[in-house]
């Protein structure tokens, strides 16, 4: 014993620099990329269904363009494919806690929230590749969309503005899911959010159909639909002259409503803490 | 980072945790004023069954959860104020699998390298040193999951060693493991206390474990520090070694018994047959007189052995039960249920 107590103090661990936020995302994102790039059929997976929806809901409405007062243009999948790409993009995200819950059945999660691995990088590298799924899954629809016939006047500029409207709203619902998977820690949790809130917010939107003839109830809930100003702003850039003035006003609502999710999900480690 | 001023690496004082069991049913009190505290670089055995309050106690020394009361800190870093600080001082090596099984091996050490604030080429090159030491390098860049339940454990270690870390929490670290792959992460322990020169908290239900690995060790009960010391001074607290003198004939059984009343010292002296048991406190250095005394007096001993006493008979002594039956015990089922539904 006296060997050990006469021994000088522990060597000090070595002095490295606190990592940044954005350092922490970056790693942690490269991680997640590194497992779909192992397994890409998973990209391909969540993108079958939506091209799917795209096909036939594209064939079974042709028609709905020729309704007198509908004001979504005159070609049916035109109007259809911005709602398709934010369908995929809210379907995906709902399950975006999946990887908490794989990390928490594992002690990953545990030994990341011992080390000084930033909170907010942990929320923020999910949100991020979730979005990226989103961009690559988006640009395939828009593909086969093309394939199909659509054409979109609002060029590059309104593909880039579709997609960064689809990655706000996965990032957003990603950020849902994470809290939900954080407090719960259950993935049954996570099938209820998909059941309980991706279907009416999908149904309460335009992704299918222009609300101007829906009843008059869904147009005005739809304004206070997340999903909806994801579609909206998505399918005005599109467009051959957008309102410009919505596709920013849309874009912004969804950019706080994002931080806003952010943010709560990110306090949710302290209540998984807390239960610990 | 300064250690604690009296150079403690990890003190727990009086720690309460209690886990709320839902409605109408009190809370389950999983901490009950644990206290203990472990000098620097030692070893230091958290030993008890399932439910007992360990792994409660090392999710609340590593920042991971927090205690309801009491102090606990880590390389002089109180815990609650400091969380921040005390996680860049510690490693972590969970009950569960800690690292990424669809990761490869060197994947999961850099990446805990580079969350730690190392650069990328520091993490590259400490974790290929750790790969070399633990006989994973032919396995470096293979995906976790393809790893047989040792090596996959011995990464864990590895992630947990990736920054030098001046405390290391092992949280049962050979559960599941087979015989073989149990002794050589033994051996794999006892390297690294010694040659990382770090402080280790394990935590285990295997007796065996604790006797070899710890320098130190508590024996912790219903969330309770029972008895706290060296393996050594814990079972010499017993009273005594079992001596057993097995005879060629018993006809000089008297005399024997006569002789271990003149050397004094022997308690519970037992005839049966031809042997003769007995308990005596240092039974090492008791046996040769013993023996001496006998050949003195013509008694021809056809054996003698000295047994220590094991740290299964310090358990029983402390807690009133053996440590066997608690593993069996369905009130300890209950608990750790508990525990792992806390998890």
């Amino acid at each position: 014993m006296t060997a050990l107590t006469n021994r000088p103090t522990v060597a000090a661990a070595p002095a490295y620099a606190r990592p940044s936020f954005f350092r922490h995302t970056a790693y942690l994102t490269l991680r997640q990329l590194r497992a779909v790039v192992r397994i890409p059929a998973f990209i391909v997976m969540n993108v079958v269904q939506p091209l799917i929806w795209l096909l036939l809901f594209g064939q079974l409405f042709t028609s709905v363009v020729d309704i007198p007062g509908f004001t979504g243009g005159d070609n049916y999948l035109e109007f259809l494919t911005p709602g398709i790409v934010m369908m995929m993009a809210l379907f995906g995200s709902a399950w975006a806690g999946t990887s908490y819950i794989q990390d928490m059945d594992r002690g990953v999660m545990d030994r990341f929230l011992t080390s000084p691995t930033s909170r907010g990088a942990m929320m923020a590298a999910t949100l991020v590749y979730q979005a990226l799924l989103t961009l690559v899954q988006s640009l395939i629809v828009l593909g086969v969309a093309w394939l199909g016939g659509a054409r979109f006047d609002g060029g590059l500029g309104g593909i880039l503005i579709l997609l960064l409207a689809a990655m706000l709203l996965t990032a957003s619902f990603s950020a849902l899911s994470n809290a939900a998977a954080l407090l719960a820690r259950n993935q049954n949790v996570l099938i209820g959010i998909s059941q309980l809130i991706t279907i009416p917010l999908m149904f309460l939107s335009s992704a299918l159909m222009d609300t101007s003839l829906s009843a008059d109830w869904v147009a005005e809930v739809a304004r206070f639909n997340p999903f909806e100003w994801a579609v909206v702003a998505g399918r005005e850039a599109l467009g051959a002259s957008p309102d410009w003035a919505s596709v920013w006003g849309h874009l912004g609502l969804l950019a706080v409503f994002t931080a806003v999710l952010a943010w709560v999900a990110t306090r949710a480690f302290r209540v998984y803490q807390r239960s610990a | 980072m300064a250690a604690s001023p009296d150079g403690m690496a990890l003190v727990a004082a009086d720690l309460v945790k209690t886990y709320s069991q839902g409605r109408g049913k009190p809370p389950l009190r999983a901490l009950d004023g644990l206290t203990f505290q472990t000098e620097e670089g030692t070893v230091f055995g958290l030993l008890g069954p399932n439910g007992a309050g360990k792994s409660t106690t090392v999710k609340i020394l590593s920042t991971l959860s927090r205690a309801d009361s009491g102090i606990a800190t880590v390389a002089g870093i109180d815990v609650a104020k400091h969380p921040g600080r005390a996680r860049s001082a510690i490693g972590f090596v969970d009950q569960k699998q800690v690292s990424d099984p669809m990761d490869t091996g060197v994947e999961n050490l850099v990446l805990a390298g580079q969350l730690h604030g190392m650069s990328t080429r520091a993490a590259r090159s400490r974790a290929g040193e750790l790969l070399e030491r633990f006989a994973l390098a032919g396995a470096a860049r293979r995906q976790v999951k393809t790893y047989s339940g040792g090596m996959a454990r011995k990464l864990d270690v590895a992630i947990g060693l990736m920054h030098r870390p001046q405390v290391l929490f092992l949280d049962e670290p050979t559960t599941g493991l087979d015989p073989e792959a149990r002794a050589e992460m033994w051996a794999e322990i006892e390297r690294m206390s010694r040659e990382e020169r770090m402080t280790v908290l394990l935590t285990t239900h295997y007796l065996e474990e604790a006797d070899r690995l710890a320098s130190r060790l508590a024996i912790v009960d219903a969330g309770r520090v029972v008895t706290e010391g060296t393996p050594e001074q814990l079972k010499s607290e017993l009273r005594g070694d079992a001596v057993v003198i097995e005879l060629h004939e018993a006809s000089v059984i008297a005399q024997v018994l006569e002789s271990l009343d003149r050397l004094g010292g022997f308690r519970e002296v037992v005839a049966e047959g031809r042997a003769v048991r007995a308990r005596v406190d240092g039974g090492g250095a008791a046996l040769p007189l013993v023996l001496a005394a006998l050949d003195a007096e013509g008694v021809s001993v056809a054996s003698a052995t000295v047994s220590r006493p094991s740290l299964d008979d310090v358990y029983l002594a402390h807690t009133g039960h053996s440590f066997a039956a608690v593993h069996a015990g369905s009130s300890a089922d209950a608990r750790t249920d508990l525990e792992e539904a806390a998890a």
